[in-house]
Order: C-alpha cells, then sequence, then structure tokens
C-alpha cells in the first residue's frame, strides 16, 4: 500500500517522514536527474510531474505521494527516443551549464497539455499578448542563471508549432 | 527539520480523535510550511496530513453563491473561476500569484494561512515579535520597503502575502471552520484577520485545532473586475501593491462597488473608509481621488516604504477609470476588464 510510483516503478515510501521528494530522489533512488538548486520552492530545477502536474519537489514531503505517480526528467522520452521537447532543446540550443534544464523541460512537457487543454495563465487572457509572452509566463516558475530564456522559449514553441501541424 | 509524528485526516469527523496540542499543524499542500520548516521557523511534533481527506477537494455551485473545499488547489480554484464572469477578480488574482508549480500543489485553505514573507520574519539570526514573541521588531528601523502602511503596530508591520485572500475579501467570502471540538462556526472573511496589535503572533480568529472546511463565496453581480499587482519583476514575485475591483455603475452612477488592497496592509485590507464615500454616489475623478485620500489618512510609513501611498493611489486611480471606462462603454458588462472577454 504505502508505495510511490516512479517513472512507472513502485518504491517504498521512506521511513522518515521529513524526506522531501526531491531528497528521496537523491538519496534513495539514486535518481539525480532532477536538480537541487534553491530547497525553497523558489527555483524551479526541482520540478517532477506528479499525476501529470508539475510540482517541485523540494516543498513536498514524499509520504503525502503515496499511490502517485511521479514522472522525472529521466522519465520523460525513453533510453532510445529523446521527447520532442528534450530534442528541441538540443535543436534550438536552449541551456548553458545545463542545471536547470531537467526542470525546464519537466515544465515545459506539463506546458505544453496546460496550453493544449486551454488553461489560463494571468496573461493568456491579455487580448495582445503573443504566445512567446504567454510561455514566458506559464515557465516563470523555472529560473536559469545562465540566461537561456529566449531560446527556451524558441524550443517550446517550435514544439508547440509541430503539435499544432499533426 | 526537527522530527515529527504524522497523523492523518481521511474526513471531517476524524478531527475530534486527532491529538491537537499547541505542536500540531495541519499539512496541506505544504508549500508554506515545509518551507518554514526547513528554516526551523515552525518546528511542529505532530503533523495531521490532509492529503487524503475524502471530499475537501471539490467546488460547489449552489443557488447563492459558491463552495470551495478546502482542498481544492489554487490550480483548480483559478481555471474554474475563470469561467464564472463574477468571480474573474479571483482567477486574476490566484494567476498572478506564484508559478504553476506551487498553484498545482498550494490549496484554499493552505493559501488563506501562509505566514509573511517579511525577511525578519525568515531571518531566525534577527529578532521578529511575530516569531518570537517579545524580542522586537527589526523591520521598523530596518529594511521595510516590502512592509505595511495599513494595520500596523509598534511591535509588526509585516505584510499578509496573499493575493488570493485579497481577491476572496472583494468578493465578501467567508471562512468555514470545523473546531477541535467538532463544532461547525462561520466567519466573515473581514473579520477572519487580525492586526498585529500587541500581539503579532496571532494573525486570525482561529483558535488551537480549527480546521479550515470550506471557503464561501456569496454569488451577485459585480459589475467589470481587475486584479492589478505591482511587483518588482513581472511574475514569481510577491505583490509591494495590489488593487481588487469591481465596479457597477448605472448610467453615472456607482450601483455597487467591490475593493480590497494586498501588500500594503498587514491584513489583506479592506478599505472600508474609501467604499464608504464611494457607493450610491456619481462617478467622478474627485469622487475617487477623496476616497482613496481618506483611505490614506490612516496610512504610516517607514522609510524604505515611503513610496507605497503614492503608487497605491495611482493603482486605484488607473484601476477604477478602466472599470468605469467599459462600463460606460458596455453598459451591464460583468467579468473581467480585457478587452476580448
Ligand atoms: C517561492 C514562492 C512564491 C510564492 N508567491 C506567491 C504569490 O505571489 N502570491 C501568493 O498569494 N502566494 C505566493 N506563494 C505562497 C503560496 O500561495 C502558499 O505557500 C500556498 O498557498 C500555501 O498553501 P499550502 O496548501 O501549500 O499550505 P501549507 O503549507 O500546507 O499550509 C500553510 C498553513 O496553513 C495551515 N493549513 C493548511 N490547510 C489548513 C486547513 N484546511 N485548516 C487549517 N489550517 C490549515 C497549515 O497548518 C500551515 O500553517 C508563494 C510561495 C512560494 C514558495
Ligand atoms: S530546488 Fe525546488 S524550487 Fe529550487
Ligand atoms: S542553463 Fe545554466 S542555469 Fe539554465
Amino acid at each position: 500500500m504505502s508505495a510511490i510510483h516512479i517513472n512507472g516503478e513502485s518504491y517504498p515510501l521512506p521511513d522518515d517522514p521529513r524526506t522531501t521528494l526531491l531528497d528521496f530522489l537523491h538519496q534513495n533512488l539514486s535518481l539525480f536527474g532532477t536538480k537541487k538548486g534553491c530547497d525553497h520552492g523558489q527555483c524551479g530545477a526541482c520540478t517532477v510531474l506528479v499525476d501529470g502536474q508539475r510540482m517541485n519537489a523540494c516543498l513536498m514531503l514524499a509520504f503525502q505521494l503515496k499511490g502517485k505517480n511521479i514522472t522525472t526528467i529521466e522519465g520523460i522520452g525513453s533510453n532510445t527516443e529523446l521527447h520532442p521537447l528534450q530534442q528541441a532543446f538540443i535543436e534550438k540550443d536552449a541551456f548553458q551549464c545545463g542545471y536547470c534544464t531537467s526542470g525546464q523541460i519537466c515544465s515545459g512537457v506539463a506546458l505544453l497539455n496546460e496550453m493544449a487543454q486551454s488553461d489560463p495563465s494571468i496573461v493568456s487572457a491579455q487580448q495582445d499578448c503573443s504566445t512567446r509572452e504567454d510561455i514566458a509566463e506559464r515557465m516563470s516558475g523555472n529560473l536559469c542563471r545562465c540566461g537561456a530564456y529566449p531560446n527556451i522559449v524558441d524550443a517550446i514553441e517550435q514544439v508547440i508549432a509541430l503539435e499544432r501541424q499533426s | 527539520m526537527n522530527p515529527f509524528s504524522v497523523q492523518t485526516l481521511g474526513s471531517e469527523g476524524d478531527v475530534e480523535k486527532l491529538n491537537l496540542d499547541a505542536q500540531t499543524r495541519y499539512l496541506a499542500g505544504g508549500t508554506n510550511l515545509v518551507d518554514l520548516m526547513k528554516h526551523q521557523i515552525e518546528t511542529p511534533v505532530s503533523l495531521v496530513d490532509l492529503s487524503e481527506w475524502e471530499g475537501a477537494s471539490e467546488i460547489e455551485k449552489t443557488g447563492n453563491g459558491y463552495r470551495i473545499g478546502a482542498m481544492v488547489t489554487n490550480t483548480e480554484l483559478a481555471n474554474f473561476a475563470w469561467r464564472e464572469p463574477s468571480l474573474s477578480v479571483l482567477s486574476q488574482a490566484l494567476l498572478s500569484g506564484a508559478t504553476v508549480q506551487l498553484r498545482n500543489r498550494a490549496t484554499t485553505g493552505g493559501n488563506l494561512l501562509q505566514r509573511t514573507r517579511c525577511y525578519y520574519f525568515y531571518d531566525t539570526a534577527k529578532p521578529c515579535n511575530k516569531r518570537e514573541p517579545g524580542t522586537g521588531c527589526s523591520a521598523l528601523t530596518g529594511m521595510n520597503r516590502i512592509h505595511a502602511i495599513f494595520g500596523t503596530s509598534e511591535q509588526c508591520i509585516a505584510t499578509h502575502p496573499s493575493d488570493m485572500a485579497v481577491a476572496l475579501m472583494a468578493l465578501n467570502a467567508s471562512v468555514s471552520v470545523k473546531t477541535a471540538m467538532g463544532k461547525n462556526r462561520d466567519i466573515a472573511l473581514r473579520e477572519f484577520y487580525c492586526t498585529p496589535g500587541e500581539t503579532p503572533e496571532r494573525e486570525n480568529v482561529l483558535e488551537q485545532g480549527d480546521l479550515i472546511t470550506s471557503v464561501y463565496i456569496p454569488a451577485g453581480t459585480r459589475g467589470t473586475q481587475h486584479y492589478y499587482k505591482v511587483r518588482d519583476r513581472a511574475s514569481y514575485a510577491f505583490a509591494l501593491v495590489s488593487v481588487a475591483a469591481a465596479l457597477e455603475l448605472n448610467e453615472e452612477t456607482i450601483h455597487s462597488v467591490s475593493l480590497s488592497f494586498g501588500g500594503v496592509g498587514t491584513i489583506p485590507w479592506y478599505p472600508k473608509k474609501a467604499l464608504e464615500i464611494l457607493q450610491g454616489n456619481k462617478f467622478s475623478v474627485q469622487l475617487l481621488e477623496k476616497a482613496i485620500d481618506a483611505e490614506l489618512a490612516d496610512a504610516k510609513t517607514f522609510g524604505s516604504n515611503d513610496f507605497k501611498p503614492g503608487l497605491l493611489r495611482r493603482v486605484f486611480l488607473s484601476v477604477m477609470l478602466s472599470l468605469a471606462q467599459r462600463q460606460k462603454k458596455q453598459p451591464g458588462h460583468e467579468g473581467a476588464l480585457y478587452e476580448n472577454r
């Protein structure tokens, strides 16, 4: 019963209730793709998907996630095929040091769904807002110290265009 | 983080069976409480996990209003309110707070009870009357750019950080509570928060063990609505000043007006004086100025936040004039100010 599902595998919950999901990924599962930037919800480096919704792993205690399906960067795409957004990050040069990138990609993958189902953002309602401005607002929970922002928006825009075509 | 034990709440009826002493905290999304526990600002010995609470994640639309379960997330509430013209200001307030990641996790009950973002409340090496009563207030003479101008005391000038609460205040919401003894009580949000006075550690009228079960928003036409938030960056920052407003004009007369201010009060600020001047009178710039100046007569600044009265005045005038313009162009309009809504 007390299991948590991560990238399709089930694991027992940690014994110590103080363990955050982020520390659980690192210390118990050696899944280091998810990064710790601030550990206080202020940077988005630790973004993962919980039942498809993006959340900050550093502020969630793992015991609260009993029965949930977590997807980390290791579970986006497969060993043989990149997710279209991962591919777009490479093509658009959407990172420099790469520390924020796993969080950016998890966040971007959720954003694609949110925009496809027309979830509102504070700028999407305004008449003259461009898709780029809307993406920037929706991605504001992911900081990038290298300032790769324009290229990150390019990568997301490219995948949105691809999805609209198909 | 200090060690703690975990209790679980499966339904409202469980409250009476819990051990709810002064060292126990409810844990909802954890986006504020877990952070404060990491900083050792909150050191509970027991947490009541609310994540399996049945029936608390529903939004119910009744004939007279909306009942929002305490565990409804900020994203769920924002998306719902987006489709209800009379709740537009609430949706805008929620969507301008935090980030998608945080809003996906944060809950309605937790948002109302989030603690201040005062730098000194967070800095455990500095005196803070809210964190450690009797130690003094470092903000009075320190860095107080983000601090309050309304409802302050000699003991504390920290602002309440919630955007959602500001909109709910304007919408005249109330909070439903289950007490530790299992009794139900409803509290008008406008009477829910306490200004610091001599007891800045007491932030609201809840008693030990009280569980917020839902928030109720009365239905009604409110005219054109807007939430305007001024902050240090375009997104992912708390308000320096915010105005939640709804205006309904009947020809030139103010038929109804709802207002609340964020970032300026020790509690989400309900501007009674301004509202008394506005309600039922002929709309004019002079009337707006008279109203905001009456409210600002009580403002007190502390050095680095001297800019706030002027900023609030300008934001208020700008928002109210835009709302009036929309009402004149489209009499009877209900919903967001934006042109395409
Ligand atoms: C980086 C960052 C930026 C942010 N920016 C903004 C912003 O711009 N605007 C804004 O408004 N907010 C902002 N927030 C705050 C965020 O909105 C709150 O952290 C969130 O709403 C709290 O909800 P929660 O469910 O996670 O509460 P928790 O952290 O679980 O709980 C908060 C408090 O409420 C109590 N509690 C929770 N539920 C109940 C209940 N049902 N009954 C009784 N007590 C209860 C808990 O015991 C605790 O004391 C930000 C947060 C972070 C980390
Ligand atoms: S590490 Fe979680 S938000 Fe920064
Ligand atoms: S690529 Fe370096 S922090 Fe974003």
